[in-house]
């Protein structure tokens, strides 16, 4: 009896210690995002302050980039060491950023949506699956071969053929008015912003697609029983019943396009200092412009450009962030495990 | 009389009818026209790449290195791989053991702050990363450009992809196979590591490949950890900066030598052809999945 109650202990000490060091270890490695996302922010922050203490507010509100002469030694104003004549804006930085995301965002959406329906309620299966893969494929290819495709191949041919077209026959109204002008050349503004919604549909199509699938089978019956055409019952049933998680696809959309570095750093003509005028020219955000000038940040000596960058990045980590945030909220509402989507795959 | 008024309705409501047709069948054919908007951008790239690969492609690129803006890609292709295995191994480890402690242990309020940021990680852009991984890890570490530091900085990046794929695959395993182990007199920990893990190993591995996928295909976060060197990459982790496949095409695709640009779709063909490899191998593994869960 005694021997019984000792090996039953034995047992459970031991069944304890696997399950303590099985929790502990997966404990520490559950852990490792949140430090991780600190240390970023944290890491972020010190290396701007000295950059948010020079540029001011002002970095929100004007358009010059000039780092300043690196060939003289560094002066100091307001504690923080610069070159002589240094001055930076984001603002162009900031617009260029919402511009082509929303650009892509208005592109994307219709046709994710659309080719969500068709792959739900139209193709048969074998034919969905291979929509599928190539949602997948389209997902997986790197940014910078959309970039390498898109400055030498869609970019020129936008300009040639595509875009022309569009100027000429955009009314002359406010909003409208953007499309009209000078078409350049095909690195710019709309070329980044459809090369964007090509990299962002797969996130929106494949969300709207696991959506859509969602809905119950009664609730568009009923829509069919009022004798509701296929589009209508789409339209009145089950496009309402998803509204939420699409606009969080959406807005999750939104965030990847936001921080895209290689595709619009190849794609958007990479100016500095202004915004393209119209749909078309030049422009650059603020991934772009990190990738593309910290190399030169670097020979800064008193280190106030990549400060800068670095300010930057942390306006950029603040707008992805609070966009990613509302879209996850909005999505959890609807959709329970759907996988992971927002960078790549 | 009555006969008329009947007749007009029925005419007004034939062609309501015929309206509500036609907008339906438009809408139909221009959704059905957005799919063109998937498959034709994938079939373009790959074959627009494929084509300017093929018109210049010599197998010496896969066993030379390169040399200036000439020569082949034999140290980005195995840099590439060292980086993609090594970010693999790390990675791998840290986030299929985040995901299982999220499944098995995860239900508190704590786990599910944990939860939210991995997410909120995985939404952070990755030249925010890169630049972030220079200043600590190349600059203040003094790791210099290096192996460590772009692994260290594609980790973080894709450990909350293996955590929430890995988390996804533990509960998806059907209760019933628990209660059997339990049933049979297993541990916990019997239960955990010849039950649920063994079923839940194909979706851990297509958070995996996934993953890789993703590590192969980064560019920004790289740039400035890894750096880049036109020998083979050694193992050393700190101070020998590597070459990498997406390096060749960002810095290669606008120089003005012809050389050069074959260099950059060559690498960028590379780079296609590994991609839709593992998304197939992952799509396998998925059907294997799917074997497995109590949903399908």
């Amino acid at each position: 009896m005694k021997v019984d109650i000792t090996l039953r202990d034995e047992g459970r000490t031991r069944m304890l210690r696997n399950l303590i060091t099985i929790k502990g270890i997966s404990r520490i490695a559950a852990f490792v995002p949140p430090a991780a996302l600190i240390f970023v922010t944290g890491v972020l922050f010190v290396e701007a302050l000295p950059a948010i203490k020079y540029n001011g507010l002002g970095f929100l509100t004007q358009s010059q980039w000039r780092p300043g002469n690196f060939y003289v030694n560094p002066v100091v104003t307001r504690g923080v060491a610069h070159p002589v004549g240094a001055s930076y804006g984001a603002l162009p930085l900031i617009v260029g950023t919402l511009e082509s995301s929303l650009l892509a965002l208005i592109i994307a959406v219709p046709v994710s949506i659309g080719a969500a329906l068709v792959i739900v309620e139209k193709l048969p299966k074998r034919m969905s699956d291979t929509i599928g893969l190539f949602l997948e494929i389209l997902a997986g290819i790197p940014s910078v071969i959309f970039g390498l495709w898109g400055t030498l191949v869609l970019g020129p041919i936008l300009a040639r053929d595509v875009f022309p077209f569009i100027s000429r026959i955009a009314p002359n109204v406010i909003g409208f008015r953007f499309f009209k002008g000078n078409v350049g050349h095909g690195e710019g503004l709309l070329t980044s912003g459809v090369v964007l919604a090509i990299m962002v549909i797969p996130i929106i199509a494949s969300t709207s697609r696991d959506l859509l699938r969602q809905v119950p089978r009664n609730t568009k019956e009923g829509g069919i029983a009022l004798g509701l055409t296929d589009w209508e019952n789409n339209k009145w049933v089950s496009l309402p019943w998803i509204r939420s998680g699409l606009i969080g696809a959406s807005v999750l959309g939104l965030a990847r396009a936001f921080g895209e570095t290689m595709a619009v750093a190849m794609t958007s003509g990479a100016v500095l200092g202004a915004t393209s005028p119209n749909a078309y020219l030049p422009m650059t955000t603020i991934a772009a412009t990190i990738v593309s000038q910290l190399d030169s940040a670097l020979t800064d000596a008193s280190g106030l450009a990549t400060r800068t960058l670095a300010e930057g990045a942390l306006i950029l980590a603040a707008i992805t962030l609070l966009t990613n945030l509302a879209a996850r909220l909005m999505v959890k509402k609807v959709s329970t495990t759907a996988l992971p989507v927002g960078r790549g795959i | 009389m009555a006969a008329t008024v009947d007749h007009l309705s029925t005419n007004a409501s034939h062609r309501i009818a015929s309206v509500r047709r036609v907008k339906n069948a438009t809408v139909w054919i221009l959704a059905s026209a957005s799919l063109l908007a998937i498959v034709g951008p994938a079939i373009w790239i790959i074959v627009e790449v494929s084509k300017r690969l093929l018109r210049g492609w010599h197998w010496s690129v896969l066993t030379e290195v390169g040399s200036g803006l000439a020569g082949g890609l034999e140290n980005e292709i195995a840099g590439t791989v060292l980086i993609v295995l090594v970010v693999a191994l790390l990675a791998g480890t840290v986030g299929i053991l985040s995901g299982l402690y999220l499944a098995e242990y995860g239900n508190g309020p704590t786990s599910n702050i944990l939860r939210t940021a991995s997410e909120v990680l995985a939404g952070v852009p990755s030249i925010v990363l890169g630049y972030v991984g220079y200043v600590a890890l190349v600059v203040y570490f003094h790791w210099g450009y290096s192996l460590g530091a772009g692994v260290i900085v594609l980790t973080v990046m894709v450990v909350p992809y293996i955590a929430k794929t890995t988390e996804v695959s533990f509960r998806q395993v059907p209760t019933s196979y628990r209660e059997g182990g339990q049933a049979l007199g297993m541990t916990n920990g019997q239960i955990l590591s010849r039950i649920v893990l063994k079923s839940a190993a194909p979706g851990i591995a297509t958070g995996m490949i996934i993953a890789t996928a993703i590590a192969v295909g980064e560019t920004a976060p790289l740039l400035y950890t890894a750096g880049y060197s036109q020998s083979l990459p050694t193992l050393n982790l700190t101070h020998h900066p590597i070459g990498y496949l997406t390096y060749a095409v960002w810095t290669f695709y606008n120089q003005p030598s012809a050389a050069a640009q074959q260099l950059s779709f060559d690498a960028a063909g590379i780079l296609i052809f590994a991609v839709v490899a593992l998304i197939i191998i992952a799509r396998i593994l998925v059907s294997i999945t799917q074997r497995h869960s109590e949903f399908s």
